[in-house]
């Protein structure tokens, strides 16, 4: 049945069915039977003591079948939620890390922080006994800024983490860098705030748990990334369940974007609770309360300098960061605005000396963690956006001062000053490209045509590298990784030769049902119809580390390149005994093995149903069956990278900003399914157009509210916000990847900010503004524009 | 209270209390969860389903409003009643590579039926204006513009034959 379908093809989705249909299973379409509702009482204040729950009322209320806070979860001994990551100071000194409850002990620390676990016969008795629940607050001041968390005199949030620091941490040569400095011809210098921003993956995050007394065995359905991380951290580290007593399940998950990619406290109360119930416990999250507990991104204020010689080569750059990490440390938090960040100053550029320093700062607001790109387009904002200052404050044109700086094709493998080494990569020919593809030559016509309509038309460029393909887990633990991170794969033939592969990587909309099952078709030569990849339970896969960092087809796909090659290496000694050749002689193409020569063979079906029904088979020397799994655990980053155009018009009368023109020339590598990739770019640029244009997550300084809590306050990017864009690929393969793979699931998103907001700038360049934070929404840019004393018509 | 509807093609009764929501009924009492609820200010469309004929958001409409009307869901949408041919408008969005995650799919097939039903010459622009009210987080919108124009087109020349 069907064809062999491979690598480079654009196969629609095997997933797409029961999308379409409305058959997907989400864990909010899950029932079972005998099942509670759960509901979490949060705090309404940034930070306050606890000085007391009364239960009573609660626990009175119709259909409630328990009430839990933190006192009982103390009582149980239960753990801390576990930091994934151990960051460490310039002298060495470990991270501040506090104990994160899981339900809130003794102080509650952001808007959100849950202080009691509701649960009842149905969702609306939970939530009105949730209502009655009684709890005693002291309201202290909150403080939610980073530079104000570390002026002297802030609220503390903890007792032994003086000045709310985190961490102090650096990278790079400091002393080289000052060298260059006082070497300079000029020093641009840039001051911008990176803006905290909300995930919003449009299925709410949601759990149900279930307790088996006859096995003493747990489920837990979540909305994850990656379910044996939960099943690790929770059972090893919270809960104390033996591995083999707690099976994870996250099935169909309605996007991700790094929210759904940490072990969150819900979970583990959820699962806690369902044994004390003994009764399946099933919790939704509305959308607002996600917008208080789904971890946040981003949120640094940053001061940069770049040093130029006279011709406008870079001689050092410097950055200094704060980091917002919210209340409590998330799974990945400390990793995310320093190893996910300073390694990445070094853009595409060949900027000799880089210093970085990050201050990473407890506030009262929800723990910042990973969110697409996650610290990767951070710095690719600091470095694309002073990079434009220095062209203009120099008057060098911004295309060649990026050209003067860029690390030629031939250079590479490069070594840049801050750790990471480029394997492959071709900047220079992705900006090409992208002059072509964007029609810059003829961007003077444009922006006349919008004058003459009394608008503002702007072009911005953000030639960028990312590191993806999370990680090599030797390098990452010299770094402070706490787990590995590798991937796993099993290719199981059946006796009829369909294949079903059990991976470790979840797919929640990147459509690894059909990529994977691309690469097992061209690699094995069996029909992509005969493919089914299995992903997302701990019960049905071996392990796995789970989807983030652009990473599953990098590494998972690596691991299951690896274990068909096994399967190969199985099957051609299979072959050899049944065609009575030497294994050296048999080879494999297209389905079949074949004694080197002649026309003697065997197909992939025969040697799988001898595998199976081993009457004629070397038993003495080889197993029965034909399943192979394996583990891969990449040598290296990769390194996607590109060149982004965009185009904007700017209203004089009215601020906004229009997005009219997007370009984006790509490196990503190999690439499997064109039609996917494309995909993922697009939803990866919007995102980041968001971020420059529409997004905002704003608390309330003092009180710790957070106003922007509902999608009516919290702008998503809609599709009349966007053009068409224009997406190509400029591929260079990576050297070290089985496939050449790079990944492609975050680069739209780490490209994209820089690309617009130089766009912003260069629109309005003409009346003397020098940068715009982020979002440029039409507020802030009227407000530029007033300061600015707008002259009478666009020039 | 007692309540009589033709839900996708079929007459139903039920019984609802006066405060349910219609994306409540189906999916917690009719058990059609094709239906989603991605938010609580009715901004994200993923419920979107047809109330004779109109789209509505079933999040903000209470279910003792469907007493003799006519509701089609995610569930009843396909090519030929009783088979399991897709609509055109499915199959656009198949082909089309309009859909990631499928959370806020149910949701922008049902609005995007509408709108190629209320104008049949739908432009690029009438599409990305018409989804407005439907949030995607994983497409950038593009490859959904795009199927909503191949669906319409191929909805007006389903109507042609």
């Amino acid at each position: 049945m069907g064809n062999v379908i491979g690598i480079g093809a654009s196969p629609k989705r095997k997933e797409d069915q029961r999308f379409l249909t409305g058959r997907g299973n989400y864990v909010s379409d899950i029932k079972r039977p005998g099942m509670t509702a759960g509901v979490f009482v949060r705090s309404p204040h940034g930070h306050a003591i606890l000085r007391g729950i009364d239960k009573s009322a609660a626990l009175a209320s119709p259909g409630v079948i328990a009430v839990l806070t933190g006192e009982d979860a103390a009582a149980d001994k239960l753990g801390s939620l576990p930091c994934g990551w151990g960051i460490s100071d310039a002298k060495g000194v470990p991270m501040k890390e506090p104990p994160f409850p899981m339900l809130a002990q003794g102080k509650v620390r952001f808007v959100g922080d849950m202080v009691a676990f509701v649960v009842a016969e149905t969702p609306a008795q939970a939530s009105a006994a949730a209502e009655l629940l009684t709890v005693d607050y002291e309201v202290l001041p909150s403080v939610v800024g980073v530079l104000e968390a570390v002026r002297p005199g802030a609220p503390q949030l903890f007792d032994d983490v003086p000045n709310n620091l985190c961490c102090d941490w650096e990278l790079g040569d400091k002393a080289a860098v000052e060298t260059a400095f006082r070497k300079a011809a000029h020093v641009a210098k840039l001051s911008l705030v990176n803006n905290r921003l909300i995930g919003n993956p449009m299925e709410p995050r949601a759990a149900i748990a279930e307790y088996e007394p006859g096995t003493d065995r747990f489920t837990l359905w979540t909305t994850s990334q990656f379910p044996h991380v939960v099943r690790f951290l929770m059972g090893a580290l919270v809960l104390n369940i033996p591995q083999h007593k707690l099976r994870v399940v996250a099935p169909d998950v309605g996007g991700g974007f790094g929210v759904k990619q940490f072990h969150y406290g819900e979970e583990a109360v959820i699962t806690w609770a369902a044994k004390r119930v003994m009764r399946p416990i099933k919790w939704v999250a509305s959308r607002s309360e996600g917008y208080v507990s789904d971890r946040h991104g981003r949120d640094h204020v940053t001061e940069a300098e770049l040093a130029l010689d006279e011709t406008g080569k870079f001689l050092a750059f410097r950055v200094n960061t704060l980091a917002n990490m919210g209340g409590y440390l998330s799974t990945f938090g400390p990793n995310i605005p320093t190893n996910l960040y300073g390694p990445l100053l070094g853009g595409v550029y060949t900027t000799p000396a880089i210093y970085c320093n990050v201050k990473v700062v407890f506030t009262n607001t929800v723990p910042v963690d990973a969110y697409r790109g996650a610290g990767r387009p951070e710095a690719t904002f600091v470095l694309e956006r002073i990079v434009d200052v220095a062209a203009s404050e120099m008057g060098i044109d911004r295309v060649e001062i990026r050209r003067r700086n860029m690390i030629p094709k031939e250079a590479y493998p490069y070594q840049t000053p801050v750790l990471v080494q480029y394997d492959s990569g071709d900047p220079m020919g992705c900006l090409d490209g992208a002059l072509v593809a964007a029609d810059v030559k003829n961007f003077g016509i444009r922006k006349a045509e919008s004058a003459r309509r009394g608008k503002f038309r702007g072009l911005g460029y953000s030639t960028y590298v990312e590191a993806c393909g999370l990680a090599p887990s030797r390098f990452a633990g010299r770094l402070g990784a706490r787990g590995g991170l590798y991937e796993s794969a099993t290719v199981r033939v059946h006796p009829t030769g369909q294949v079903t592969v059990m991976i470790g990587t979840h797919n929640h909309g990147q459509g690894h049902e059909t990529t994977f099952a691309q690469i097992v078709s061209e690699k094995l030569g069996v029909a992509f119809d005969n493919v089914d990849i299995v992903f997302g339970d701990t019960d049905r896969v071996q392990f796995g580390m789970g989807t983030y960092g652009s990473r599953s087809l990098v590494v998972g796909g690596a691991a299951l390149s690896k274990a068909t090659d096994k399967v190969v290496a199985k099957g051609k000694k299979i072959a050899a005994h049944l065609l009575e050749a030497a294994e050296m002689d048999i080879q494999f193409e297209a389905g079949k093995f074949s004694v080197a020569g002649t026309d003697r063979m065997k197909t992939f079906e025969e040697i799988a149903g001898a595998a199976y029904v081993p009457h004629d088979y070397p038993l003495e020397v080889l197993e029965p069956g034909l399943e192979e799994q394996a583990y891969y655990d990449p040598v290296n980053f990769t390194y996607p990278g590109g060149c982004h155009i965009a185009e904007v018009e700017v209203d004089p009368e009215t601020g906004t900003v229009t997005l009219v023109n997007y370009t984006a020339v790509d490196d990503v590598g190999t690439v499997i399914n064109p039609m996917i990739v494309e995909g993922q770019l697009h939803g990866g640029i919007v995102q980041g157009v968001g971020q420059a244009l529409y997004e905002n997550a704003v608390y309330d300084e003092g009180s710790g509210q957070l106003l922007s809590g509902s999608l009516m306050d919290y702008c998503m990017p809609r599709a009349d916000h966007m053009p068409m864009m224009n997406i190509s690929t400029h591929s260079t393969l990576c050297t070290h990847t089985p496939m050449g793979v790079k990944g492609c699931g975050e680069v739209g998103t780490i490209g994209s900010p820089a690309a617009v907001i130089n766009a912003v700038v260069d629109a309005l360049s003409h009346l003397g503004v020098t940068h715009v934070d982020m979002p440029a929404t039409p507020n802030r840019i009227w407000r530029l524009l007033q300061n600015a004393s707008l002259p009478v018509a666009a020039e | 209270m007692q309540i009589s509807f033709t839900l996708n093609g079929r007459p139903t009764t039920v019984d609802v209390e006066p405060a349910m929501l219609v994306a409540e009924l189906l999916r917690e009492r009719l058990n059609l969860t094709g239906t989603h609820i991605g938010c609580d200010t009715s901004q994200c469309g993923a419920c979107v389903v047809h109330l004779d004929g109109l789209p509505v958001k079933s999040c903000t409409l209470l279910a003792p409003a469907l007493d003799g009307a006519t509701l089609l869901t995610i569930e009843g949408l396909h090519g030929a009643p009783g088979s399991n041919q897709l609509h055109p408008m499915q199959e656009a969005f198949r082909e089309h590579h309009g859909l990631q995650c499928g959370f806020c799919t149910p949701g922008m097939l049902m609005t995007a039926v509408a709108l190629a039903t209320e104008k049949p010459d739908l432009t690029e622009v009438d599409v990305r204006h018409g989804l407005e009210g439907n949030i995607c987080r994983c497409t950038g919108y593009q490859n959904i513009v795009v199927s909503v124009m191949a669906g319409a087109a191929a909805m007006n020349a389903a109507r042609g034959e």
